[in-house]
């Protein structure tokens, strides 16, 4: 199998041949972008100090350390990615007012992030969780970073990544949504093993 | 020795062996692994148990813990009536964490409650978490030791069934547990169910559940019985490698049991996620030590 790999910055075309289910691989540019630099864009209305239009953020909050002697430089140890549903209530309002195309974090998202990648065209991501170092050793370099102020976690932390992955594409442009056609699949099958189990399983008598 | 001397040296061993359990699964869970990896047959799930071997194999090489969560550290200690140092372990649980925290690295993973600041050192008002269990006329200490991870505290639920709903309503409960929150549980996942008469009874156990090394099963007939149907159970949902599709869902499930109230049935459910950082240990009375999950570790 060929190894798909994207490179930022990526147009609405580059994404159409994409869907859910399919593995890539990013190369170029991603920004770390949780909890607060969300709702600091949405809520409080301020500008995002990184230009992501046409790249991809990260849901994650990673541990980083000062390379010595390097004038303020930081070096990638650990960054495995932070549960995506907690972004939901903002990610449709910030596809569309950054024009991010990739959107990478742990477990799926809902119904509005869903619309946001269909309007906006853009994806969700997901990078295999507890994979930390995997992960950090995909960072070349981070080039930069912005709203320290938020704390480690929180920074906006500006990779360049080469073949960042793999990532698996739970959200496409074309109103797929894996984690949820999943989920249906989960409960009919839970339900038939639990009936089965509930047979054999009569002690109190 | 005398006894500071001795204090300070079982710190020191339980801090470095905290350190290395961050960093490298044991020799059960990584073989369960193997053998769950080879029998995915979707590119998708292939690919990603592809990344987390890789992953365990860089954590070992660049000496770094395979997870940036490195969790809340509990301790289960069985401790001998005649154990030299019964008086002072709590205390040196605690500074060997500190120690772990910055030999690790471990991240700061405790948030004084009500406070609400993270204290910075992995250590606060009753953590790391210390589990006691006395053992009469023994000079010897063994502890578990375990990361317990925020993705896979989450699912944690207990609650109390009345008879009527019996083990079907047991079998109801756990599956349940699987979907909702199981599915984000990072996958294959070590499911610990507690089957007693409250709550807290029931909750401890399915957490001790969690402590038993994989491939054995509870010493009742019948309960053993019900490990054997959860876990096909579980597997015939196909949740895979990190919920996102597979062959199989679980490493195991444990159950421990104790006698109830004839009223009750407390059930609880703990799970732990693929990446099951549990490490056993055990002292003699001249503090020489056996470490029981991890083959090759050298401290």
């Amino acid at each position: 199998m060929d190894k798909k790999v994207l490179t930022t910055p990526l147009t609405a075309e580059d994404l159409e041949s994409i869907h859910a289910g399919d593995i890539i691989y990013l190369s170029g540019h991603i920004v770390t972008c949780r909890d607060v630099a969300h709702r600091r864009l949405i809520e409080e209305g301020r500008e995002l100090p990184v230009d992501v239009k046409g790249g991809a953020i990260l849901h994650a909050g990673p541990i980083v350390r000062p390379i010595p002697d390097s004038d303020g430089k930081y070096e990638m140890i650990s960054v495995g990615p932070t549960t995506s549903m907690r972004m939901e209530k903002f990610e449709r309002e910030f596809i569309k007012q950054t024009d991010v195309k990739v959107i990478v974090g742990k477990g799926g998202m809902g119904e509005e992030t869903m619309k946001g990648c269909q309007e906006s065209k853009a994806i969700h991501c997901v990078f295999p969780a507890g994979c930390a170092v995997v992960a950090a050793t995909c960072v070349e370099e981070i080039e930069d970073s912005q709203w320290m102020d938020l704390g480690m976690p929180e920074t906006l932390w500006v990779c360049r990544v080469k073949e960042f992955g793999p990532l698996i594409v739970s959200i496409d442009t074309h109103g797929r949504n894996l984690f949820e056609e999943n989920k249906i699949t989960y409960n009919q099958r839970k339900d038939e093993a639990t009936e089965e189990i509930c047979k054999n399983v009569s002690f109190i008598k | 020795m005398n006894k500071n001397q001795a204090v300070a040296h079982m710190t020191d061993i339980m801090a470095k062996f905290v350190a290395y359990s961050g960093k490298v699964l044991p020799d059960d869970v990584y073989a369960k692994l193997e053998e769950l990896r080879a029998k995915e047959t979707s590119p998708l799930a292939k690919t990603i148990y592809d990344t987390m071997f890789e992953n365990q194999k860089l954590a070992k090489e660049l000496d770094r813990p395979c997870c940036q969560d490195t969790g809340v550290l509990q301790f289960f200690v069985k401790c001998g009536t005649q154990f030299p140092l019964i008086g002072e372990l709590e205390d040196l649980l605690r500074e060997a964490v500190i120690a772990a925290t910055i030999q690790g690295p471990l991240r700061h993973n405790s948030v004084e409650t009500f406070d609400e600041y993270n204290t910075g050192k992995n250590v606060g008002k009753g953590t790391p978490t210390v589990f006691w269990e006395i053992v009469p006329d023994s000079d010897c200490c063994s502890i578990d030791t375990y990361m317990a991870g925020g993705g896979c505290t989450l699912p944690g639920k207990a609650m109390v069934l009345m008879p009527g709903a019996g083990y079907e309503g047991v079998t109801k409960f756990v599956m349940d547990v699987m979907t909702s929150y199981g599915l984000n549980a990072c996958p294959p996942l070590l499911v610990g169910v507690g089957v007693a008469t409250s709550v807290e009874t029931a909750a401890l156990l399915s957490k001790k559940a969690l402590m038993r090394p994989l491939g054995i099963h509870n010493s009742n007939e019948r309960a053993a019985a019900m490990e054997r149907m959860l876990e096909d159970g579980i597997n015939k949902i196909g949740l895979g490698p990190q919920g996102m599709s597979g062959n199989y869902s679980v490493m195991g499930v444990h159950i421990e049991n104790t006698a109830r109230h004839p009223s009750t049935i407390g059930v609880a459910v703990n799970v732990g996620c693929w990446s099951h950082r549990r490490g056993h240990i055990e002292f003699d009375r001249n503090l020489d030590y056996t470490i029981l999950s991890h083959k090759e570790v050298v401290l």
